[in-house]
C-alpha cells in the first residue's frame, strides 16, 4: 500500500510523470492512441477520434485562458474562424502549401487574440465575458460581410491536402496528422505551466492584485494568456479547415464557444487531462445520441426529427447537472477513482 | 422625412421589445448578481405558450395571456429554486454556464413541443396602418410602443410603493441588511426570476403578433447584452433608455446606412462602452479593474 509519493532525486521530483503508475497510464494511453485506427478499421470511429482530436486542442486552448488564467471568454468560436479563414484563404487563394498555413494560421490567431484580450485590461469576470461575446458577433460579421476575402456566406473550399501526389484528409491519414498535433499541444501546455509564465498565468487568476504586487505584469501576462490560448485555438480551427475541406462560417458561431466552455467545465478547468475528457464526451454525447435515435427509428416512427433537439436538450442538460453535482468536472471523478483504488482495501 | 419618421417608429417598437426584455435582465442582475443568458428563451416561450393558448386551445386572447403569464410565473420560480439555487457562491463562470445551459434547454423544449418552423400568429392587436406626420406605420408597433410604456409605468410604481417591490430594492442594495430586516432574500430571488419571465413573456407575445412564432426569437437574448451594458448593468431606467438608443441606433443604420451593419452596430457600441465607461448610463460606479 502506498502511503506517500517520496523521491529521493530532484530529477525525479522535477519529472512530468513522476510515479511508475502515472508512466504506466500515458504509456497505455499513447499506445490506444497508436493502435486505434488500426485495430478498428472503420471510417467512423477514426472520424470520431479526429474530431475529438481537434476538440482537444481547442479546448486545451480555451483551458489556458480559462482554466488556468481565469479570463472567461465567449470568443472561441470566432478565434477558431480566424485560425480555419486565414489556413482556407492562404492554401484555396495564395496557393500556400498546406502544412505551412497550419502554423502561419495559428500564429495569426494568437495575433489577433491579443488584441481582443485588450479589453482584458479593464475588465474582468463579467464584464470581460460580454466584451468577448461582443467580439464574436463582431468577427463573425466581419467574415460573414467581407466577402472579397472570405466569400461572405458561402463555404470556402480548401484544396485538399496533398503530401507525395497523395490526398492526405482522409479519416486515416489525417489521424497522424492531428494526434501527434494533441500531444505536442498537451505537451507544450503541461511544460507552459511549469515556467514562470504559467505560474504568473496562475497567480493571476488566484489574486491578481497580489500577482501585481509580486512583480507580476498582469496587463503584459493576460496578453499573453490571450495570445497563447489563441495559438492553440488557431490551431485547431486551422485543422478543421483542411480536415473537412470546407470552412463556413456555421461552423464558428456562438454556440461552438458554449460548446468549448462546456467541454473544459465538464471536462475540469484548468486540466490538460479534463480538456481531454471534456472534448471526448462532449464529442461523443450526439454521436451517441444519433445512434439511439437512429436505433429507435424502427420502434418510434419519426424520431429521425426529433434527434437533433434531443442533442441540444441533453447538451443543456449536462451542463446544469455537472455544475450543480461535479463542478470540478469529470477530471474530479477520474481523480476520485484513482484515489479509491490507490488506498484499497482500507479507503475511508 | 417619411423615411425618418418610419425609422425611428421602428426603432422605438423595437427599443420598446429590446426594453422589456432588459427589465427582467436587469432585475436579475440587480438582486442576484446572475447573468441571464436565458432571458432570450424566456422572449420565446412567452410567445409559444400566447400561439398555444390563443391558437392551438382556442382561447379568448385575455385569457391566453393570462395563462401565459402564470405560466411564466412558475417557470421563473422552478428556474430560480432547482438552478440557480444550488449554485449560490460559486464562481461566475458556473453561473454564466448554468444559465447558457439553460437556454439550450429551454430552446431544445420549445422545438420538441412545437417544432422548429415559424408559425403565423392570430394579430390580437389590430395591425391596420394608421398615418403619423406623413408616415405610415401599422398600429400594431404604435400599441407596441404603448405597451411597454404603460408597463414600465406600472413596474416602476411597482418598485416605488409596493411592499415586495421595496424589499427586492433592499436586497439589491445589500443583501446582509435586508436579511436582518426580516426579508427572505430567497422569496425575492424568486421575484425577480419571475418578474422577468413575465416581461420577457410579454415582449415575447409583441414581437410574435408583429412578425410570428419562430425559434429565431430567442435571438433577442443576445441583443439585449448591449442594452444593459449601455444602460448600465443595474439600472431600471438604464434598462429603457438603453433600450429605445439601441432600437433607434439599429433602425438608423440599417435605414440610412445599410449593408447589414444594423446586425453588428450595437456590439460596437457595446465594445465602445465597455472601454470607456463600463458601468453605462445610469449604473453604479463600482466595477471591479485591475
Amino acid at each position: 500500500m502506498i502511503s506517500g509519493t517520496f523521491h529521493t532525486s530532484y530529477r525525479s521530483d522535477m519529472a512530468l510523470r513522476r510515479t511508475w503508475l502515472e508512466r504506466l497510464r500515458l504509456g497505455l494511453f499513447i499506445a490506444f492512441v497508436l493502435l486505434f485506427p488500426f485495430v478498428v478499421r472503420k471510417p467512423y470511429p477514426v472520424f470520431l477520434m479526429n474530431q475529438i482530436g481537434i476538440a482537444t486542442i481547442g479546448a486545451i486552448g480555451l483551458n489556458i485562458l480559462v482554466g488556468y488564467t481565469g479570463q472567461i471568454s465567449l470568443g472561441q468560436g470566432a478565434f477558431m474562424a480566424v485560425g480555419a479563414y486565414t489556413a482556407g484563404i492562404l492554401t484555396a487563394r495564395l496557393g500556400v502549401p498546406w502544412w505551412l498555413t497550419i502554423p502561419i494560421a495559428a500564429l495569426f490567431t494568437a495575433l489577433v487574440g491579443a488584441v481582443f484580450g485588450i479589453p482584458s485590461l479593464r475588465m474582468k469576470g463579467l464584464y470581460l465575458a460580454i466584451a468577448t461575446l461582443a467580439a464574436q458577433e463582431i468577427i463573425i460579421w466581419v467574415v460573414t460581410h467581407w466577402e472579397a476575402v472570405t466569400g461572405g456566406v458561402d463555404a470556402l473550399v480548401v484544396p485538399p491536402p496533398m503530401l507525395f501526389g497523395q490526398r492526405v484528409n482522409t479519416d486515416f491519414r489525417f489521424y497522424w496528422v492531428i494526434w501527434p498535433l494533441v500531444g505536442l499541444t498537451a505537451l507544450v501546455t503541461a511544460n507552459l505551466f511549469r515556467t514562470h509564465y504559467g505560474r504568473a498565468f496562475i497567480a493571476i487568476r488566484d489574486q491578481d492584485v497580489a500577482a501585481e504586487v509580486m512583480g507580476i505584469n498582469v496587463f503584459a501576462y493576460k496578453l499573453l494568456a490571450f495570445g497563447i490560448s489563441s495559438f492553440f485555438v488557431g490551431l485547431a480551427g486551422a485543422l478543421i479547415a483542411h480536415y473537412r475541406s470546407i470552412v463556413t462560417w456555421e461552423r464558428f458561431t456562438i454556440e461552438t464557444s458554449v460548446l468549448y466552455l462546456a467541454m473544459i467545465i465538464i471536462g475540469g478547468l484548468g486540466s490538460i487531462s479534463g480538456s481531454l475528457f471534456g472534448a471526448a464526451f462532449m464529442t461523443l454525447l450526439p454521436a451517441f445520441l444519433t445512434n439511439v435515435g437512429r436505433a429507435l427509428q424502427g420502434v418510434i416512427p419519426g424520431m429521425d426529427e426529433f434527434i437533433p433537439y434531443l442533442q441540444q436538450a441533453s447538451f443543456g442538460l449536462v451542463i446544469i447537472l455537472f455544475l450543480i453535482l461535479e463542478p470540478e468536472g469529470l477530471r474530479k471523478i477520474w481523480q476520485d477513482i484513482k484515489n479509491y483504488f490507490a488506498l484499497w482495501p482500507f479507503s475511508y | 422625412m417619411d423615411t425618418f419618421i418610419q425609422l425611428t417608429l421602428t426603432g422605438l417598437t423595437n427599443g420598446a421589445i429590446l426594453a422589456l426584455a432588459a427589465l427582467g435582465f436587469v432585475l436579475i442582475y440587480k438582486a442576484s448578481d446572475v447573468i441571464n443568458f436565458a432571458q432570450g428563451e424566456f422572449l420565446l416561450i412567452g410567445a409559444y405558450l400566447m400561439y398555444a393558448t390563443i391558437v392551438q386551445i382556442g382561447l379568448p386572447w385575455t385569457l391566453g395571456v393570462l395563462v401565459t403569464m402564470v405560466v411564466a410565473v412558475l417557470l421563473g420560480i422552478l428556474i430560480e429554486r432547482f438552478v440557480l439555487r444550488p449554485l449560490i457562491g460559486e464562481p461566475i463562470i458556473s453561473v454564466i454556464m448554468a444559465t447558457i445551459g439553460l437556454s439550450s434547454l429551454l430552446q431544445a423544449v420549445v422545438r420538441i413541443i412545437w417544432g422548429s418552423q415559424p408559425k403565423a400568429f392570430p394579430a390580437f392587436i389590430p395591425s391596420t396602418p394608421v398615418t403619423i406626420f406623413g408616415a405610415t406605420v401599422g398600429a400594431d408597433r404604435l400599441w407596441a410602443i404603448g405597451i411597454a410604456a404603460l408597463l414600465m409605468l406600472f413596474f416602476s410604481l411597482f418598485f416605488r410603493f409596493s411592499k415586495e417591490g421595496i424589499a427586492m430594492r433592499a436586497v439589491a442594495d445589500d443583501q446582509q441588511a435586508a436579511m436582518s430586516m426580516g426579508i427572505s432574500v430567497k422569496k425575492v430571488f424568486a421575484w425577480a426570476w419571475s418578474i422577468a419571465a413575465v416581461t420577457a413573456a410579454i415582449a415575447g407575445a409583441i414581437v410574435a403578433n408583429i412578425v410570428g412564432v419562430g425559434p429565431h426569437l430567442s435571438h433577442f437574448g443576445l441583443r439585449v447584452f448591449p442594452v444593459v451594458i449601455l444602460g448600465g448593468l443595474d439600472s431600471i431606467p438604464g434598462a429603457i433608455v438603453g433600450g429605445v438608443i439601441i432600437g433607434l441606433l439599429e433602425a438608423y443604420v440599417g435605414g440610412y446606412i445599410g449593408g447589414g451593419l444594423n446586425q453588428v452596430i450595437s456590439f460596437v457600441v457595446l465594445v465602445l462602452i465597455l472601454m470607456i465607461r463600463p458601468y453605462g448610463l445610469f449604473g453604479r460606479e463600482i466595477i471591479e479593474r485591475v
